[in-house]
């Protein structure tokens, strides 16, 4: 992710999300991507645990081929393996239907797969995410792949009918989210849950302290002045897309913005100091903006009237 | 501390001053947050884990100001994630599986399945219906037994076996071993189709019925074979042991695919999204106990049917189950499924 602020970025998969205090939240929803990604990580996964399970149970039973045998005999042994049978029948169950839920009713709302991917699950409705909804959605997951799946294993290639239903349920199932604006599944309608993406932004400096306290040391004869004229030019749009140039650390640009906004406004003193020029700019212009906006008067860009 | 200090009395700008006064409470609640999301919670320090909610409802007024006040997109753009984490972590699924497990035992799933009576209803008659198609097929052209009953090779249940041969099939098999490996199969093979009976009913239901129509026409089938032979009664005897468990669980996986079926088709004045999804976590309810009901069904087939070797101990069993389940279900008022809610007060 950029460093891009949230607001500017808008794409198509953004969402606004109400809490239950009432606060509006932006969200994205997951690409289809990520989960597919997602999923087949989860799958390598699930199949990598059921072969270990396999192999470790097989190795306490001493072998395949003396398995077999054992199981049909009545020996203290042959209880023994029994049990180690009815283990791994238990196991493949739950692997099958329990990692999901395992994962995803944990505190962080996703599975192993989910996780790498930096997406997770979340209530639809900006409720709690409740152990019903998790559980829903899962069970839906055995019809969406796991059943196709079997079915296309089992018809084989020869019967021609069974192939092509069990093709086009699969079908079906796996390019429900293409048909939605959410990218839901089917066990997400269900459930009424949907899949976000995680998100991580850090706290960047405040602009107007930090450096302006740096600049007061290094450089404190060079004071710049922009009068009500020279600010009300611009508008929000315009700040931001100022601070995006400040906050990041191309020269070039700021070089730039500087020749811009010096040509516009009528003033060439800021020669060889464009930095400090533009954020004595910048500052005096969210000052006067925020205050506009404590009296209820907002200019959202260069085009617009305060009003 | 000083230098925070210092830092807000030069800034020029009162949102820079109301973002230095207030970014300790941010930083701690992101502390908290990036501990809880790698699944530390036992790193968190007591005086943390309760001021969670807290400082969460601190940083979302934090955040409502600033959309007011601040033109400081950063500032904002983090407020607006680090709310988000912070709602992910206080509405994440708070109770502990062991909590809801008693919630959902003390009344919640009892009330869920009186919810859908409806559908219970329904898919009732459709599998008596079912039954007596299989049995009508059956008795028209005998040729249909084996398109309805899976072959198994080696089965002695075939049309034209003799009442000696079907009587050993249900009698005597006290002896056999491997009971408890083929009750985990059945187990796991039900827990299936129950799952799928349930999750077909996203089509609508109507998938949800038909297999349920075919389940029970099996079944039918298997009773005009035995009825042939004069076996009706002990065969139903041995059907009943895990049957009333069994086959009341695959009813009321129906059901609740037939509930979230007819949500969609019918959805009422609510938006179908809405009705969907209420009816999906209601069935969601209904189908854990479904599998808590076949692991019943598939200890009560693997070991007390071949314990049992008689007719009336076998209906004693069933019919004592059945009237548990019932009791249990429509009866019982426990809590009426408060519990599995908990955590908001009533």
């Amino acid at each position: 992710m950029t460093a891009m602020p949230t607001r500017l970025r808008r794409s198509s998969r953004d969402r606004v999300l109400v809490t239950p205090e009432g606060i509006a939240l932006p969200v994205t929803v997951a690409s289809r991507g990520a989960r597919a990604g997602a999923l087949m990580l989860d799958l390598v996964f699930i199949f990598l645990l059921i072969l270990g399970s396999t192999m470790a149970l097989f190795s306490i039973a001493g072998g395949a081929s003396a398995f077999m045998r054992e199981v049909e005999s009545d020996t203290a042994a042959g209880h023994v393996l029994q049990f180690i049978f009815i283990v791994w029948i238990v196991i493949l169950f739950l692997f099958r239907n329990a990692y999901f839920l395992f994962f995803e009713l944990g505190p962080r709302g996703a599975t192993p797969g989910k996780r790498l991917a930096g997406i997770r699950i979340a209530a639809r409705d900006g409720g709690r995410l409740s152990a019903e909804m998790v559980i829903a959605r899962n069970l839906l997951r055995d019809v969406e792949l796991f059943l196709p799946l079997v079915f296309l294993a089992s018809a084989g290639v020869e019967s021609g009918a069974a192939w092509l239903a069990a093709t086009g349920w699969f079908l079906i199932f796996m390019l429900f989210p293409m048909f939605n604006r959410d990218g839901l599944r089917a066990g997400d309608i269900i459930a009424g849950s949907w899949v976000l993406e995680r998100p991580r932004q850090k706290l960047e400096a405040a602009m107007s302290v930090a450096r302006g306290a740096q600049t007061a040391v290094a450089a404190p004869h060079r004071k710049y002045h922009f009068d009500d004229a020279e600010l009300a030019v611009y508008g929000e749009y315009e700040l931001q897309a100022l601070e995006r140039v400040l906050r990041g650390k191309r020269d070039q640009s700021i070089e730039s913005v500087y020749q811009t906004i010096a040509a516009k406004i009528g003033r060439n003193d800021g020669w060889n100091d464009e930095r400090r020029f533009l954020e004595a700019y910048y500052t005096q212009l969210r000052a006067r903006l925020e205050a506009g906006m404590r009296m209820g008067r907002r200019k959202a860009d260069k085009f617009s009237d305060e009003g | 501390m000083t230098a925070t200090l210092d830092a807000i009395e030069s800034a020029a700008l009162r949102s820079d001053r109301f973002r230095l006064e207030r970014e300790a409470d941010w930083k701690r609640l992101e502390a908290i947050v990036t501990r809880m999301e790698k699944g530390r919670i036992r790193g968190i320090s007591d005086e943390d884990l309760p001021a969670l909610p807290g400082l969460y409802r601190t940083v979302a007024s934090s955040l409502s100001i600033a959309r007011e006040t601040s033109l400081d997109a950063a500032t904002l753009a983090y407020l607006e994630a680090l709310v988000q984490r912070a709602w992910f972590v206080v509405y994440g699924p708070r109770t502990s599986l062991w909590e809801w497990f008693r919630g959902f035992l003390g009344g919640g799933w009892s009330a869920a399945v009186r919810a859908i009576w409806v559908d219970i209803l329904i898919a009732f008659a459709v599998m008596v219906a079912g039954t007596a198609v299989g049995w009508l097929l059956v008795s028209h052209d005998p040729e249909w037994y084996f398109a309805l009953v899976p072959k198994q090779f080696g089965d002695a249940r075939v049309p034209g076996a003799s009442a000696e041969a079907l009587k050993a099939t249900i009698f005597g098999n006290s002896g056999q071993n491997g009971m408890s490996v083929f009750a985990a199969q059945l187990f796991s093979n039900n827990a299936q189709v129950s799952i799928l009976a349930f999750a077909l009913g996203f089509a609508f239901g109507v998938p949800s019925l038909l297999l349920l129509v075919h389940n029970m026409a099996v079944l039918g089938a298997m009773l005009w074979l035995y009825n042939g032979a004069g076996l009706t009664t002990d065969f139903a005897g041995w059907i009943a042991v895990h049957g009333t468990t069994e086959i009341f669980a695959i009813l009321l996986a129906g059901a609740a695919g037939l509930h979230i079926g007819r949500s969609l088709a019918f959805p009422g004045r609510r938006p179908v999204l809405q009705a969907t999804a209420q009816a999906g976590r209601r069935a969601a309810l209904v189908m854990a106990g479904v599998v808590l009901m076949l692991v019943v069904a598939a200890l009560l087939e693997g070991f007390a049917r071949q314990l049992v070797d008689e007719t009336a101990g076998r209906f004693a069993i069933g019919g004592s189950m059945l009237l548990i389940w019932l009791g249990y279900f429509f009866a019982f008022r426990g809590n009426d499924g408060h519990a599995a809610s908990r955590d908001t007060p009533r």
